[in-house]
């Protein structure tokens, strides 16, 4: 019995298997990559919310929170924290961005902290652009509820 | 040791095991941070001692399986490594530049390193896991350049076996995905889908062909089973590894703006997953059971059995607890992601390093046997301490997701708790993991320290062997 499932055979398996897979990957990723300018509404893609990725990425904030879930797990999810904390306006949220990146770190005993980074208020503006665009993107209703 | 070449892999073992140790240091420290906010915070935040974390561990992870290549493809190649020079140079230039990154992330604020190292010219940086700066990935391109180059010229020179042809398959491999890395497009969802073209593409895609041909390498060795058979059993492992992973990586595209139809394909492939790390288990407990000798280095075989194992557990079933899109919708990016990550990467590649290493080293250190009893008794020792511990500490990351999802995200949103005060409700339970995250670190320095015992024996043993030969 084992006999009969020989090297070749598993060797074939692996090569025209493995190919095979990997070029269905590329074909469902083409697919994918039509289908998604309307669920990440790249036309609301503006200026401001490029740099406001730059300004995430040159500060690191992954390395503690998540965004979309992935990321760190120390401090809030913020791809919905525009819902959690925006009053459903544009405006507030920004305000509350404001406040709170000029608030931090916040004092209080043994809370885990988040550092001040001192950014200009054009920075700020520009996180705020980001984090808004970011939690329009259709992301399948995640996560379950505000809290996120 | 067959060829005078494969002494090159020494410096890249030692290396690795240093840096375990700061990755582990640094993995204590943020422990502390999860339950207490002050604790070194103005010195060391949290995202920096999470990079450093994090950083150290692929990049001792990745000087192993260099060690491990310049150890074992001479050997299966049956010929003297194309350059050992070149060897020497890359583990230079490649610690050096680890290192200078590691300080970078030290020693200045990150937005500061971004500035210093031009990041604006072509913006990498400050996405999880490929924190470095470019300059840094450019350097790990021509470091894994130069390593696949000698790889690959020995294994043209030499016997092209099995091993070492899906050994390099998967260090090419290991290569060409890291380029992904440097593609970072203002499109908040093209870069994670990317992203995830190096990080779930490497462990579990390619970083599997490597870790199948160092065990099969090593269970060749300890066991003396027929080639033939461990290579039918490593082609069908890989094979399913890739059959399975490759579009299993929709398990990451649920919820960060890919259509639906990830959610079934996501879901059905990567369920299939763990099924090339049962093999696995499969594989090496029946090599063992079928020795054709008895190898002196019991303690290599543990780990081989023992790679099998927890890479099947960690990855396996806390992979498989929560691949399904209907759990993962709420567990995602939960404690539950942070266990599984911890006994996966433990379990899998930590391991199969540490594998290679227990059977390599003391031939290298002129031990062809394998070390003295004392010393593999206080490895076996460290083994069960790293073992028995990492578990306990995915058992308790489990139970603090699980308490998570049940206070945060299972509620209607009135009656949820907020992501902060659901972490102080959990807390204890964070401090059962750093109290398990030391008896890990005192296996890891048990495990060092295993190197340090038993020449004594060794020595009383050559004299021994010496007089039996003087009296026959
Ligand atoms: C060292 C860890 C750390 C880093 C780095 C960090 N944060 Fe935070 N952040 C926290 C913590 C902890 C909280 C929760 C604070 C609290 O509730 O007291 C928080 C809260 C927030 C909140 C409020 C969330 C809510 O729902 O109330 C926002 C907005 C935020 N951070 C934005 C950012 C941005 C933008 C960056 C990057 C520039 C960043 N954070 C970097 C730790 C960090
Ligand atoms: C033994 C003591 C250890 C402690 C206390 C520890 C602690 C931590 C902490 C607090 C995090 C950050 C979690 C977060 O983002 O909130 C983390 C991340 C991580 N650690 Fe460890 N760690 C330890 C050992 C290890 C070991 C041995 C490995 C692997 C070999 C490892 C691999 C990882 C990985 C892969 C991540 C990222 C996880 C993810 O993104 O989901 N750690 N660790
Ligand atoms: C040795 C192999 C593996 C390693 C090293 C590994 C490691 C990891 C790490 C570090 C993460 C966290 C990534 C992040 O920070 O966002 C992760 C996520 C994940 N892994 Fe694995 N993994 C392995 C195999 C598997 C397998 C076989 C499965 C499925 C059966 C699986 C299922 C998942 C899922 C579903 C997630 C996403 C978690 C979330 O939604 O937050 N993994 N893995
Ligand atoms: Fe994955």
């Amino acid at each position: 019995m084992a006999e009969r499932f020989t090297k070749g055979m598993a060797r074939n398996i692996y090569y025209g298997g493995g190919v095979f897979v990997f070029l269905l990957l590329v074909g469902l990723t083409f697919d994918t990559m039509l289908k998604m300018p309307e669920r990440d509404h790249r036309v609301n893609l503006t200026e401001s919310v490029a740099r406001g990725k730059g300004v995430w990425e040159h500060n690191n904030c992954i390395g503690c929170h998540s965004l979309m879930g992935e990321g760190a797990y120390y401090a809030p999810e913020l791809a919905n924290v525009f819902d959690r904390r925006g009053a459903g306006s544009e405006q507030s949220f920004r305000a509350f961005m404001s406040a709170w990146m000029a608030a931090q770190p916040l004092q209080v005993e043994g809370r885990r902290k988040m550092p001040q980074f001192h950014l200009t208020q054009e920075q700020v503006d520009d996180l705020s652009e980001f984090l808004i665009w970011t939690s329009r993107i259709d992301d399948n209703d995640w996560p379950p509820n505000i809290e996120g | 040791m067959k060829f005078e070449s494969q002494k090159v892999a020494q410096p890249y073992f030692i290396f690795a095991l240093v840096l375990f140790v700061g990755q582990i240091l640094f993995g204590l420290i943020m422990g502390l941070q999860y339950v207490d906010g002050d604790f070194l915070t103005s010195w060391l935040p949290f995202n920096v001692a999470r990079m450093v974390h994090t950083n150290l561990l692929l990049v001792w992870l990745l000087f192993g399986f260099m060690g491990a290549s310049y150890y074992l493809v001479p050997e299966e190649a049956d010929t003297e490594l194309y350059s050992p020079w070149l060897a020497k140079v890359t583990f230079w230039v490649f610690a050096v530049a680890g290192v200078a990154t590691i300080l970078g992330y030290l020693l200045v604020p990150y937005a500061r390193l971004a500035e210093l190292t031009y990041n604006h010219l072509l913006p990498t940086m400050g996405r999880e896991f490929l924190e470095q700066p470019t300059i840094t990935k450019i350097g790990i391109v021509l470091v894994c350049l130069s390593y696949v180059f000698n790889i690959g010229m020995t294994i043209l020179k030499g016997r092209k076996t099995v091993i070492n042809m899906v050994l390099i398959t998967g260090l090419i491999g290991l290569a060409v995905f890291f380029l992904f890395s440097f593609y970072n497009p203002s499109n908040l969802v093209l870069d994670k889908y990317f992203w995830w073209w190096v990080v779930h593409l490497w462990v579990e895609g390619v970083w599997e062909l490597i870790l199948g041909a160092i065990l099969a390498f090593v269970v060749i060795k300890v066991t003396g089973v027929d080639r033939e058979v461990v290579e039918k059993w490593l082609y069908m492992i890989i094979a399913l590894a890739l059959i399975s992973g490759l579009i299993g990586m929709g398990h990451h595209y649920f919820w960060i703006g890919p259509g639906t139809y990830w959610l079934w394909l996501g879901s059905i492939f990567s369920a299939l997953e763990p099924v090339p790390f049962f093999m696995m288990v499969m594989f090496a407990f029946k090599m063992v059971a079928e020795r054709r000798y008895e190898h002196q280095n019991k303690v290599a075989i543990k780990w081989a059995l023992g790679t099998a194992v927890m890479g099947f557990l960690g990855a396996g079933v806390w992979g498989f607890i929560h691949t399904l899109a209907p759990v993962n919708y709420y567990t995602h990016g939960s404690q539950i992601t942070a266990a599984h990550g911890h006994l996966a990467f433990f379990g899998a590649y930590a391991m199969i390093v540490m594998t290679i290493i227990s059977y390599a080293m003391p031939i290298l250190r002129g031990r062809p046997h394998g070390n003295p009893p004392s010393a593999q008794r206080l490895e076996t020792f460290a083994f069960w301490a790293m073992c028995t511990s990492m578990v306990g500490i995915t058992l308790a990351l489990t139970v603090a997701g699980a308490w998570q999802v049940a206070l945060q995200r299972l509620p209607e949103a009135s009656e949820a708790l907020g992501f902060m005060a659901t972490q102080d409700k959990i807390a204890p339970v964070f401090w059962v993991r750093e109290v398990l995250g030391l008896i890990f670190f005192v296996g890891l320095m048990a495990y060092l320290g295993s190197f340090f015992v038993g020449s004594k024996e060794l020595a009383s043993d050559s004299e021994l062997q010496l007089k039996d030969a003087a009296a026959a």
